[in-house]
C-alpha cells in the first residue's frame, strides 16, 4: 500500500476529506458572516446559533411532519432567513451608526436565547438525523472510499459560495450591493432602498447559515451548542483570512478545514486547538490578516 | 470619571462595606458563601470594566483568566501543597501572564477584532484546559484545601475565608480605584479618546495598553484564585465562553462606561443565575433576553442611569 510520510494513503485521504467537509462548513459560514459585515458593519455574533437553528428546524420537520432531506433543503433556508430578515427589521436595524461593539453584544444575546430554548426543549444531547436515502452509500475512488454524502455536502457547499460569488460580482442587485457597501448615502441618492437592501442582505447570509445547518445534521448531532463553537472557530478563521474579501475567506476557510484534518492524523490532541494557534501566528506576522486590505479593521 | 466621590457615593459605600462585614455574623439572613461569591464576581466585573469601560477595549475571553487562575490555585494548594497566600499569588500571576500573551497578540486590533481575537484565543484556552490531565476534564478538579493562611488562620472554616475574600475584594477594588486616578490611568483616557493624538504627543500606547490589559486580566485572575479556595472546586465552566458573556453582560448591565456599576451588575446577574440555577436552559435563555433589553434601550447601564438622573435633577427640568 502507498505511504505518504509513514501514513497509508488512505488514511490521509480520509483526514483531508474530513477536513475540506468541515472547510466547508467554514467556508460557507465566514462567507456570509463577511457579506453581512461588509454591509451592515456588524458581527453576527448569532450565524452559529442560526446555523444550530436549521439544523434543529431540518431535524423538526423530519421528526413531526415526516418531510425528508431534500424538502428541509429547500423549506428551511427560506424560512430561518426570514426569521432572520424579521430580527434585523424589528431590534438590529436600531443599532446602526452606534458603535460595532453592540451590534456583536445584541446578536450574542439572541445566540443565549436561541440556545437556551433549544435546550430547554430537547436537552443537550443530540438528536440523530439520517442521511436521505439516496444520498447513502460509498464511491470507492481506489486509493480511498468516499461516503456520497460527504462529497454531496462539498460539491453543495461550494456551489452555494460560487451562487453566491455569482450574485454579488455579476448580478445588478449584487452591483446594488457593493455600492451600498461602499457608498451607502450615494447609493441611497441614486433611488435605491438601501434599508431594504440590508434586511435583503442579512436574510440572505442567515439563509446561508441554515442551509449550512441542513447539510451538517447527517453529519454532527443535532444539539443546542453545535453553532457556538463553530462560530468562534469561524471567528478565528475571519480574523485570519480577513473581512476584506469573499475569495479570501473561502480559501481560508477550505485551508483551515484541511489543517484542522492532517492535524488529527499526526497529533489528535492538538485538532482543536491548531486554528487558534494560526490565528495567533498570523496576527504576529500580518497583523491585518492574509486576505485583509489596509486600513479595513 | 474622574472626579472624586461625592458625599453620598461616600455614604453608599460605607453603608455596603457595613452591610457585608456584618455578613457571616447572620448566617440565617444571608448565606456567606454566596456573599463571597458574589464579591468575587464584583471583583471580576470590575477587573473586565478596569479594560472595557476605562480603557475602551472590548475583550470577549475574560473567562480564559478566571478559569485559568482557579486551576493554578487549584494545582498548587492540592498538588504542591502550597499554602493559600502562595496558591492566590500563582493564579494571580499566572492569569497576568496569559493577559500579557492575549494582550500582545490583541491589542493592535480594535473594537470587533479585538473581541474576536480574544474570544478564540480564549477558547483555544478553554480547549487546553479540557485536556491536560491535572484539570480532571468535564469532572473538574475538585477537592482543593483551602489551608492555613499564613500557617497561623485556618480558612476551612467560612467565617475565616470570607473575611480574606472580603479584604482581598476590597484591597483590589481599592487598587482599581486608584489605577483609574493615577497619572497612568490619565494617559489611558487620553488613548481611549483619541489615540493618533496620544501617540503624536509621543506616549508609548501599546506599552499602555497592554500594562491595563495584564492588570485587567491578573486582578480577573485573583478572582478566579479566591473562587477556586471558597467552592474548592475549579471546573470547566471557569474558562466556558458563557462566563466571558457574562462578564460582558455584568459590564454592560451595571454601566458599561464606569469603573464600579458592573459590581451592581454582577451582584444582579449572579442572584439571577442562582435563583434560575434549578431551571438548566432558562437561565441562559433569560440571560440572553436581558442581553438583548440592555443593548437595545439601557446601554448606559444602572450606574450610567443613575448619573443621568442626578445631571437632571441638578440642572432641574
Amino acid at each position: 500500500m502507498t505511504e505518504i510520510f509513514g501514513l497509508p494513503l488512505p488514511v490521509l485521504a480520509s483526514q483531508i476529506m474530513l477536513g475540506l467537509v468541515n472547510g466547508c462548513f467554514y467556508a460557507v459560514l465566514s462567507l456570509g458572516l463577511a457579506v453581512i459585515f461588509g454591509l451592515l458593519r456588524i458581527v453576527n455574533f448569532a450565524h452559529g446559533a442560526f446555523f444550530m437553528t436549521g439544523a434543529f428546524a431540518a431535524w423538526m420537520l423530519q421528526h413531526y411532519l415526516g418531510w425528508g432531506y431534500w424538502a428541509a433543503l429547500l423549506l428551511v433556508p427560506l424560512a430561518v432567513g426570514g426569521l432572520g430578515g424579521l430580527f434585523e427589521r424589528s431590534l438590529l436595524r436600531r443599532l446602526y451608526g452606534l458603535d460595532p461593539i453592540y451590534g456583536l453584544l445584541l446578536t450574542f444575546g439572541l445566540v443565549l436565547v436561541l440556545e437556551g430554548g433549544f435546550r430547554i426543549m430537547y436537552g443537550t444531547s443530540g438528536q440523530p438525523y439520517p442521511v436521505p436515502q439516496n444520498l447513502k452509500g460509498v464511491f470507492n475512488l481506489g486509493f480511498m472510499v468516499l461516503p456520497v454524502y460527504r462529497a454531496w455536502v462539498i460539491a453543495a457547499a461550494l456551489g452555494a459560495c460560487g451562487l453566491t460569488w455569482w450574485l454579488i460580482e455579476r448580478t445588478s442587485l449584487g452591483a446594488r450591493l457593493r455600492a451600498a457597501t461602499e457608498r451607502p448615502l450615494l447609493t441611497q441618492s441614486f433611488g435605491v432602498d438601501v434599508p431594504r437592501l440590508l434586511t435583503f442582505t442579512y436574510a440572505g447570509g442567515i439563509a446561508l447559515a441554515a442551509f449550512t445547518g441542513v447539510l451538517a445534521a447527517p453529519i454532527l448531532h443535532v444539539n443546542s451548542g453545535m453553532g457556538s463553537n463553530l462560530v468562534i472557530i469561524v471567528f478565528a478563521i475571519v480574523v485570519i483570512g480577513g473581512m476584506g474579501s469573499v475569495f479570501g475567506s473561502i480559501v481560508t476557510a477550505l485551508g483551515i478545514g484541511v489543517i484542522e484534518g492532517l492535524t488529527k492524523v499526526w497529533y489528535s490532541e492538538a485538532s482543536t486547538t491548531v486554528i487558534f494557534v494560526v490565528m495567533a501566528l498570523v496576527l504576529l506576522l500580518r497583523p491585518r490578516g492574509l486576505f485583509g486590505r489596509e486600513g479595513a479593521a | 470619571m474622574t472626579q472624586q466621590f461625592a458625599g453620598w457615593q461616600k455614604a453608599a459605600v460605607a453603608l455596603v462595606l457595613l452591610l457585608l462585614l456584618l455578613v457571616p455574623w447572620a448566617p440565617q439572613v444571608v448565606y456567606p458563601v454566596f456573599v463571597m461569591k458574589l464579591l468575587c464576581m464584583a471583583l471580576f466585573a470590575c477587573a473586565y470594566s478596569l479594560l472595557l469601560g476605562f480603557g475602551g477595549m472590548m475583550s470577549f475571553g475574560h473567562a480564559a483568566f478566571f478559569g485559568a487562575s482557579a486551576y493554578v490555585t487549584g494545582l498548587a494548594a492540592k498538588a504542591w501543597g502550597m499554602p493559600p497566600e502562595l496558591s492566590l499569588l500563582a493564579g494571580t500571576l499566572a492569569a497576568g501572564l496569559l493577559g500579557a500573551v492575549f494582550g500582545a497578540l490583541a491589542i493592535h486590533r480594535q473594537g470587533i477584532y479585538l473581541a474576536m481575537i480574544t474570544l478564540a484565543l480564549a477558547q483555544m484556552v478553554y480547549f487546553i484546559f479540557l485536556q491536560l490531565p491535572f484539570t480532571g476534564a468535564e469532572d473538574g478538579m475538585q477537592e482543593i484545601p483551602r489551608g492555613m493562611l499564613f500557617g497561623l488562620i485556618d480558612l476551612r472554616s467560612d467565617f475565616a475565608m470570607y473575611y480574606l475574600v472580603f479584604f482581598l475584594t476590597i484591597a483590589a477594588l481599592w487598587l482599581i480605584h486608584r489605577v483609574v486616578h493615577s497619572p497612568f490611568g490619565h494617559v489611558v483616557v487620553a488613548i481611549r479618546e483619541h489615540e493618533p493624538r496620544a501617540r503624536s504627543l509621543g506616549y508609548p500606547v501599546e506599552r499602555y495598553k497592554l500594562t491595563l490589559f495584564v492588570l485587567s486580566a491578573a486582578l480577573s485572575g485573583l478572582a478566579g484564585s479566591m473562587k477556586a479556595l471558597v467552592f474548592q472546586l475549579a471546573a470547566l465552566t471557569d474558562v466556558h465562553w458563557h462566563l466571558s458573556g457574562d462578564v460582558v453582560l455584568m459590564a454592560l448591565l451595571g454601566g458599561m462606561h464606569t469603573v464600579f456599576g458592573p459590581a451592581i451588575g454582577a451582584t444582579l446577574v449572579v442572584g439571577l443565575q442562582y435563583y434560575l440555577d434549578a431551571f438548566g436552559g432558562w437561565v441562559t435563555l433569560v440571560t440572553g433576553l436581558i442581553f438583548m433589553v440592555c443593548v437595545l434601550s439601557f446601554r448606559s447601564g444602572i450606574a450610567g442611569a443613575v448619573e443621568a438622573l442626578k445631571t437632571r435633577s441638578r440642572t432641574g427640568p
